[in-house]
């Protein structure tokens, strides 16, 4: 059976020009980067070159990049060391748990959190974010693109007003990261987190952009890796693929690769509307990154649509990687004021740089039959589903 | 009719249903393996009575992990399928309406109806598989002199879990395997490690899957405690079947028909519980010779070697898990209800559990005893 893949925003595979890039760095060019040898200062060029290519990416200096272990890492770093007890931080109910759960925790240890609603679209309205403003406010974090939806939040607006306010802002742009340009200085961001494996570089690597002079205190502690923003010996390899990885998504990002990947997404959502009934887009009105998909089918749920396509060789997902196995509907579906059936009852699919027409013809054929096989099969309640 | 190849186990990490994977790997089907998400042991952690670290089996990360293994290792795909909400409100509210109405309720037959032979079978045939196979220890098979599929013991009588399944109608029996049917636990073991499944020196589980260390008591009080719910004041008099009180009980949930232990009341005989009048929170007790029983009642019946009954038959009657199924005559009595009589009374006859009709090997059917 041929397999297609439409899950990028859980994962995307590592591109050849990456591994081959990161080759060397696991055999004969080996070194930790901190060492006085030369094998050791092989690795620290090779990281700095990484480096440089992630400020491009972001249009920052490479000073103001910080390499991690991935989008969870960052904006762990990110909350955790800006904000303390007493202190107030701003972020919204469609977060990804790496920074939802960090806010609750940071609830418990004394600290003030807003977590501001989203319209039935799934974005969140900056004129919310400045009534939410007090004068202990610290921090800002408003995601760039959902996960789930891949709705745009108005980042450029919000950072305007953190600005104005003096208020720093983060953004986790782990979904923005290859599909939409990424500068820091035009997105007024402070902090912003990205993770390697949604872009093609792979697992276990990210990005925490900081501003020069922004006073951010460590999580990690150890030696003075990283200017002592992030201990732990530097993950040569990943980095080199990450930072091969950035330099290709900006080609990718200045090819016209996101109009051609809004062009697969858009035939895919209309062939699948025009031959399912009773279906529907999440976020549809909204701007999107080009890649995602967020679709209900009424009288079915996710789960079992997620399988259904599984088997006949389509990846897909219920929502966030993360959430699978859980019980509880999509939190960032039910902060739009999606139903909890409903919100059950989508899926979400998720193209990458690879997605190509014929997985889409594939698509088009796999999802329509599973639709009609689980809803001619569908349980007892599905009268009452919706 | 006839099925095609595609068949879902029914995976739960445990010895028995991983063998049946393997074993029917090895034969030709085309298999997906399913887990039952059906409980999260971490839920009443710290409610009223239950300590802040549960330790339990049921739906664990482990077992889940050990099923993922197996299927991984024989090379079929797995899927976990959550039926959590199901699960609640068909086998663990009712459970506890069950004993806190004074009967003595079973929860795998609940779960057998309800979602393995049920939703799961539902799932399974969304996803393309017409049968599902499980591990339980029973034989089927069609006869066509009849026309009915029947439900058969297993080979390992020590292991029969028919009791427990006699609600399956006619469709459900069609659709599902029993591979294990044939075989005996050691064999099964012997059959896992010929198949090299690293579990297959795994103990057995024996206790009610979502209760760890069997303590129902504890699992009721932190249930309603985490539902916001009080517990119904049940508690009232202890008396002998004469109706001399012999003292004052906390609630009726507290004891079951048959139970000798924790009745709180001084005799110079053993006391057991004879019966309980719910509505007057009463606990009759006795002495064990108080306890037979010759004539009594069941309902909500399920058929499974005939179409219905009319009129009487004879048939060995079981009326819980591990009693040896007893001679007696079954009566027709009104609308989905029967009459039993034993040839010889038998010891606690306990509302809430169920009755199954056996002929010889066969399940004739059964009932829930009212």
């Amino acid at each position: 059976m041929k397999r297609i893949y439409m899950d990028a925003n859980a994962t995307t595979p590592v591109l050849p020009e990456v591994l081959e890039a990161m080759r060397p760095w696991f055999l004969e060019s080996f070194g930790n980067a901190s060492s006085i040898h030369q094998p050791g200062q092989r690795a620290r060029a090779a990281v700095e070159q990484a480096r440089a290519h992630v400020a491009k990416l972001l249009g920052c200096r490479p000073a103001e990049v910080v390499f991690t272990s991935g989008g969870t890492e960052s904006d762990n770093a990110a909350l955790f060391g800006m904000v303390h007890a007493g202190e107030h931080l701003i972020t919204t109910a469609i977060e990804h748990h790496a920074v939802l759960h960090v806010a609750e925790k940071l609830r418990e240890r004394g600290a003030e959190v807003t977590f501001l609603p989203v319209s039935r679209e799934g974005v969140v309205s900056p004129e919310d974010v400045r009534r939410a403003l007090q004068p202990n406010t610290k921090l800002i974090s408003v995601m760039y693109a959902n996960n789930e939806t891949g709705a745009i939040q108005p980042a450029v607006e919000i950072g305007k007003i953190a600005r104005e306010a003096g208020v720093r802002f983060h953004t986790d742009a782990v979904q923005a990261a290859g599909k939409l340009p990424l500068n820091v200085e035009a997105l007024g961001v402070d902090l912003l987190s990205i993770s390697g494996h949604k872009m093609h570089a792979p697992q276990g690597v990210g990005i925490l952009y900081v501003r020069k002079g922004l006073q951010l205190e460590p999580m990690m502690f150890g030696g003075s890796h990283e200017r002592q923003r992030r201990a732990g010996t530097e993950n040569v390899p990943g980095i080199v693929g990450l930072g091969k990885a950035a330099e290709m998504a900006l080609e990718n990002l200045n090819s016209g690769g996101v109009a051609r990947l809004a062009r697969l997404r858009d035939r895919l959502e209309r062939g699948i509307l025009a031959a399912v009934g009773g279906a529907g887009v999440h976020s549809g009105g909204v701007a999107r990154t080009a890649n995602t998909s967020n679709m209900y089918f009424d009288f079915l749920e996710g789960e079992a649509l997620v399988i259904a396509l599984d088997l006949r060789g389509l990846a897909t997902s219920g929502g966030s990687a993360c959430m699978s196995g859980a019980t509880d509907p999509s939190h960032v579906l039910l902060a739009m004021g999606v139903t909890p059936r409903h919100a059950r009852a989508s899926i979400r699919f998720s193209l990458s740089k690879l997605s190509t027409d014929e997985d889409v013809d594939a698509a088009l054929e796999i999802v329509p039959a599973a639709v009609a096989r689980l809803r001619e099969l569908a349980p007892v309640n599905a009268g009452t589903l919706g | 009719m006839t099925f095609n190849n595609i068949v879902a186990v029914a995976m739960s990490g445990g010895v028995d249903s991983s063998t049946v994977a393997a074993m029917l790997r090895g034969e030709g089907y085309e298999l997906i393996g399913l887990t039952l998400q059906l409980w999260n042991q971490r839920r009443l952690a710290g409610h009223e009575g239950m300590p802040e670290q549960v330790q339990g089996r049921c739906c664990s990360i482990d077992d889940v992990y050990d099923a993922r293994r197996v299927a991984e290792a024989i090379g079929i795909p797995y899927y976990l399928v959550n039926e959590q909400e199901r699960f609640e409100a068909d086998v663990v509210r009712p459970f506890v309406s069950e004993y806190l109405a004074g009967r003595t309720p079973i929860p795998c037959s609940l779960c057998n109806n309800h979602l393995k032979f049920d939703q799961l079978l539902l799932r399974a045939r969304q996803f393309g598989a017409d049968r599902i196979a499980t591990g339980h220890y029973a034989r089927n098979e069609y006869d066509p002199e009849r026309g009915r599929w029947i439900l058969k013991r297993p080979a390992d009588r020590s292991k029969d879990q028919t009791y427990f399944l006699f609600g399956l109608t006619q469709e459900q029996l069609s659709r599902t395997l029993f591979p294990l049917g044939g075989y005996t636990k050691p064999e099964v073991r012997e059959l896992a490690a010929q198949h090299s499944l690293a579990l297959a020196t795994k103990p057995d589980s024996q206790e009610i899957c979502f209760i760890p260390g069997g303590d129902y008591k504890q699992f009721i009080d932190a249930y309603l405690d985490e539902q916001g719910e009080a517990m119904p004041d049940t508690s009232g008099e202890m008396v002998t079947a004469n109706g001399e009180v012999m003292g004052r009980h906390a609630g009726i949930h507290n004891f079951t028909v048959g139970q000798r232990k924790g009745l709180g009341v001084n005799s110079t005989n053993p006391l057991y519980v004879l019966r309980i009048d719910s509505a007057a929170h009463r606990v009759v007790v006795g002495g064990g010779d108080e306890l037979a029983t010759r004539k009594f009642r069941a309902r909500d019946l399920n058929w499974i070697a005939i179409p219905e009954l009319t009129g009487e038959i004879r048939a060995e009657v079981k009326i819980r898990h591990r009693h040896e199924p007893a001679a007696a005559v079954i009566r027709a009595a009104g609308a989905d209800e029967v009459e039993i009589e034993f040839d010889v009374p038998q010891r606690a006859v306990t509302p809430g559990q169920s009755a199954v009709f056996y002929d010889g090997d066969e399940v004739v059917g059964g009932g829930w005893i009212s």
